[in-house]
């Protein structure tokens, strides 16, 4: 059926253009002879194929381009008196014999545009006998081509200020009148065209009615071009004329298209000073009307103009624009009850965008969008429509893009209550979005109440909420997420120590409550943020004497035990180990030998108890003994607990390899190289001979086990710590000493059941230069050295 | 010329939560052609990035990273030139150059590139050069006090490398170098 519709409109069309090329054709030769009588004749057949009521739109303007092409030539001929010699007002008179009113029309218009430029009448009175005789066509399409073409060629005509056409007999007022009027019978024509009907029909007349929209908004667009128009003028007049037919029309896509090209096609500063006349004809409109996205746009558009240049923004203030777009808003968005959340929520973003460029020192009107948005909310289950969700991030980055500094957003008491309003995904989408924008601008949150809010915000991030399963949650995004997290509480710092340590303690509560899947990412930073404070307190040490001062060293270090044990509950010994480890470090710089101990203790009950594995093991004991190399705060009989525990840890490790590197790496812990340091020679001897021991236990073990003894890399290592102690002047390590165990390493190098290595040989050849080149430095090195015979 | 960046400690996120800007805006792909870094990272995260500056890419396990699967040890031959990269925490006393120095003479390199202590040195011996990049950060350290955030950048040109320290000191980037040169080119033995 449509098929056949469309082929019998291009019959159609192509009969009319057939029909306006026919008598174009005698038009022209009339022309040529100069025979009026003729062209008129020719032209009124030509026009009559305006008449048709069978094209749509689309074709019947392009049969009315064609004829309008036509009559160009026509007005010129018309205004060549000579060729015809009849008088313009003749001519006028003489056209209106036509026929039928259409052609009348068509060429009563282009008779006017010579009469008026002939200047033979005033320019108002054509105009006006025009734009009413139009008034003959009532059919909507034939009626808004034919007040287009008044339009058209009226346009230059205008008795504007400035124009030729200006003066006694014609005014601005005069034009302005005539385009008003005009502007007015072509909208009704409009809305006359219904679009009522079933589905499809329905569907296609707003399709034609739309794509004749333009013709009637250009009337406008005249009247912002015309100069004498100016803002006393468009307030007095055009505005309230033009809102009047929009608001009479009572017709849906009329008003919202009108209402558009309004705010489109007159200058900015026009709207801010009709603000309340524009707002104010919203409510009038009929509530099928999309009046939120015409409000976005006015809202746009100010923010731009706002944005444009800083001597606007008085204006802004002066006429309130704010107050008024707010209560506009609010009244919509109360009497649109059925408006979907993505709707009033873009709205809202809509008057922030504008908020924040104009009063961007407003932070009260800032916090009263998002109020007024956190009302509406209410009033909805959380959002499930991701467009809405979508636009409610974008109005809480907002004011994070704007500011640059999340302390500010962090002061708008009703941020955190639109964070409320999200989805769990979301609220932790935004909260990233919060912590990325203080990562980059590099934001430092100093208080304990900034830091109390910030959490609030973030607290999707940090803890389990209702209804979210964390199993869910892909394992890369949660890592992600912590790790920001970790990353956060560097951000979080004061100078001052008091206000700092009540900054940890509120990351502290808040990270608890994180539970063991978060506190392995969490307890680290916080750990270490408190040894940073322990630092800065121990550098500090000596001016606070006598005073009540909560930030102690000692203080800290409890709470870092605390802090550290809740890591017990995930588990985490291994964190956990060098956490303590850590403190011990911190506890003795401050010269806190108990603390230290107990420090020290919690590391080896984890490694006892919860240690397992042989290779977390091996590192647990070395972390253990280079700290405790380190210790010169402990009393001899605490020392020798200490280093003994340790000692017997190493020498129990699984692996032989790892037993005998752990023992001589314990030597170290007899032998300190400070000025008071403890230097027991025997001592260091005695864990050097036990190395020997166990590497000469682990070559058999391999002869056994292989049938081939490993390579002698162990014995050259502890040949070197021989060295490193013979060279500090252990006087328990002689050369005789080193020449014995050198041999050795020969002989089971050169033993039947030896393998061969080179990285071993390499290591022994280097270990021998270095020796040759310590007795070559001559002196006291050099005879010490000499002492080894090779 | 051959550019090695050298840097490591930067213990991303328990103790840091970047890489200082001014170090970030030094440090673009394209520039360097190999990346040797002495551990504790700490995340996946600070891997991808140094990868994405240089492709070959070495680390050596730090006792907080992440990965437990980096190596202890790690030597490579550049030009001339063999390194070797170590954390340093296995290394006890931490940071006393003589028991570095017999780590260097274990793993038979010229450069012995280690971590742990946080503080940039760099020190030739009988045996050869061990270098400490410090930490990129400037991490919290137990060992060294006022750390400043330092990385190291070495130029290998036949049997001479230049050693280019770039420390931040009170937000300027200072810059320092060191010559060593090599005696004898490398014989590469069948290892």
């Amino acid at each position: 059926m449509m098929i056949n519709e469309a082929e019998d409109e291009e019959k159609w069309l192509a009969e009319g253009i057939a029909g306006i090329q026919h008598n174009a054709f005698y038009m022209h030769r009339a022309l040529d002879s100069n025979n009026l009588r003729e062209a008129l004749k020719y032209s009124a057949q030509m026009l009559s194929e305006l008449r048709t009521s069978k094209l749509s739109p689309h074709k019947y303007y392009d049969l009315y381009m064609r004829a309008f092409d036509e009559l160009r030539k026509l007005e010129i001929f018309f205004k060549d008196e000579g060729k015809h010699g009849v008088s313009v007002v003749d001519l006028y008179e003489l056209v209106q014999h036509a026929g039928n009113i259409l052609p009348r029309l068509y060429l009563l218009c282009t008779v006017g545009s010579v009469y008026i430029k002939s200047k033979e009448a005033p320019a108002k009175e054509v105009l006006k006998d025009l734009v009413e005789m139009c008034h003959a066509v009532q059919h909507p399409l034939r009626g808004l081509f034919v007040r287009s073409y008044l339009a058209q060629i009226s346009r230059d005509k205008l008795p504007d200020i400035g124009s030729e056409y200006e003066g006694d007999d014609g005014t601005v007022m005069d034009a302005v009148e005539f385009v008003l009027q005009n502007f007015t019978e072509m909208n009704k024509l409009w809305v006359r065209m219904q679009h009522q009907g079933p589905g499809r029909v329905r569907e296609k007349q707003e399709k034609e009615r739309n794509e004749l929209r333009d013709l009637v908004g250009k009337n406008l667009h005249v009247l912002s071009q015309i100069e004498g128009v100016d803002l006393e003028m468009y307030k007095e007049t055009v505005l309230p004329r033009v809102l009047e037919q929009v608001v009479n029309c009572k017709d849906d896509l009329s008003q919202y298209y009108l209402m558009d090209c309004i705010i489109q096609v007159f200058p900015d500063e026009y709207h801010l000073q009709t603000l309340e006349t524009l707002l104010g004809a919203c409510p009038q409109l009929q509530p099928t009307v999309d009046i939120k996205t015409v409000l976005s746009r006015l809202m746009d558009r100010l923010s731009n103009y706002a944005a444009s240049s800083a001597d606007v923004l008085p204006e802004f203030l002066q006429v309130e624009a704010f107050g008024k777009l707010s209560n506009a808003i609010g009244k919509v968005i109360e009497t649109q009850v059925d408006m979907p959340a993505v709707g009033a929520i873009t709205l809202y973003v809509s008057l922030l965008t504008f908020t924040l460029r104009v009063h961007p020192d407003r932070l009260d009107y800032v916090d009263l969008v998002l109020g007024a948005c956190v009302k509406k909310l209410s009033n909805i289950p959380k959002l499930d429509d991701s467009r809405a969700t979508k636009q409610v991030v974008a109005l809480l980055s907002a004011p994070l893009e704007k500011y640059n500094d999340i302390v500010t957003a962090l002061t708008l008491s009703n941020y955190p209550r639109v964070m409320d309003h999200l989805d769990n995904g979301t609220n932790k989408v935004m909260a990233m979005v919060i912590i990325q924008s203080i990562m980059k601008n590099n934001t430092c949150i100093s208080t304990a109440d900034k830091v109390e809010v910030l959490f609030e915000l973030i607290k999707g991030l940090i803890k389990d909420m209702d209804g979210s399963d964390v199993d869910e949650l892909d394992e890369d995004d949660f890592k992600d997420e912590q790790n920001s997290v970790a990353r956060l509480i560097h951000m979080l710092y004061n100078n001052e120590p008091e206000e700092m340590l009540k900054i940890i303690c509120t990351v502290r509560k808040h990270t608890m409550a994180g539970g063991p899947k978060r506190l392995p990412f969490t307890v680290p930073s916080l750990v270490f943020s408190a040894l940073r404070l322990v630092r800065q307190l121990q550098g500090q040490e000596g001016d606070i004497v006598g005073e009540e001062v909560p930030a102690t060293p000692k203080k800290i270090f409890q709470l870092l035990t605390q802090i550290i044990e809740d890591l017990s509950t995930v588990p985490s010994p291994e964190l956990a180990l060098r956490l303590s480890l850590q403190c011990a470090e911190a506890a003795n710089d401050g010269d806190l030998e108990h603390v230290a101990y107990e420090f020290f203790t919690q590391a080896f009950v984890l490694y006892e108890e919860e240690i397992a594995d042989s290779k977390a093991q091996v590192t647990a004991i070395h972390l253990i003994v280079g700290t405790l190399q380190r210790m010169n705060v402990f009393g001899v009989e605490n020392r020798d607990t200490l280093t003994h525990k340790a000692t017997g840890y190493s020498a129990r490790l699984l692996k032989k390899p790892d037993q005998c590197r752990a023992v001589y790496a314990c030597s170290h812990l007899f032998w300190v190289d400070d000025q008071d340091g403890v230097k027991d020679g025997e001592r260091v001897l005695l864990c050097l001979k036990r190395a020997l021991r166990i590497a000469n236990a682990a070559q058999q073990m391999a002869n056994v086990a292989r049938g081939s003894s490993g390579p002698v890399t162990l014995f050259v290592e502890i040949l070197n710590k021989y060295l490193y102690f013979f060279e500090k002047g252990n006087q328990q390590i002689t050369g005789a000493a080193i020449q014995g165990l050198i041999e050795l390493i020969n002989t089971e190098k050169q033993s039947d059941s030896a393998t061969p290595d080179s990285a071993s040989d390499a290591f022994l050849a280097s270990t021998m230069r270095y020796i040759q080149f310590q007795r070559q430095k001559g002196g006291i090195m050099g005879e010490k050295f000499e002492s080894i015979k090779l | 010329m051959v550019l090695v960046l050298a840097l490591g400690d930067l213990h991303i996120p328990h103790r840091a939560a970047d890489l200082p800007p001014k170090f970030k805006s030094m440090l673009v792909p394209g520039k360097i052609q190999h990346i040797i870094c002495t551990g504790n990272l700490c995340i996946k995260e600070v891997q991808d990035y140094l990868k994405s500056l240089c492709p070959d890419l070495h680390i050596a396990r730090g006792e907080y990273d992440e990965e437990t699967r980096y190596p202890e040890t790690k030597t490579l031959t550049i030009g001339q030139f063999k390194l070797g990269l170590c954390h340093g925490h296995q290394v006890i006393p931490w940071g006393d150059l003589d028991s570095l120095a017999m780590l260097q003479r274990q793993l038979d390199v010229d450069i012995l590139v280690t971590g742990h202590t946080h503080q940039f040195t760099a020190y030739k011996h009988e045996g050869g050069v061990v270098i400490n990049p410090g930490s990129a950060t400037g991490a919290y350290s137990s060992i060294t006090y006022d750390v400043n955030p330092s990385f190291v950048l070495m130029d290998i040109d036949g049997l001479r490398v230049v050693v280019y320290v770039y420390e931040l000191i009170d937000g300027e980037v200072k810059v320092d170098k060191i010559d060593f040169k090599k005696t004898t080119a490398t014989t590469h033995s069948a290892h």
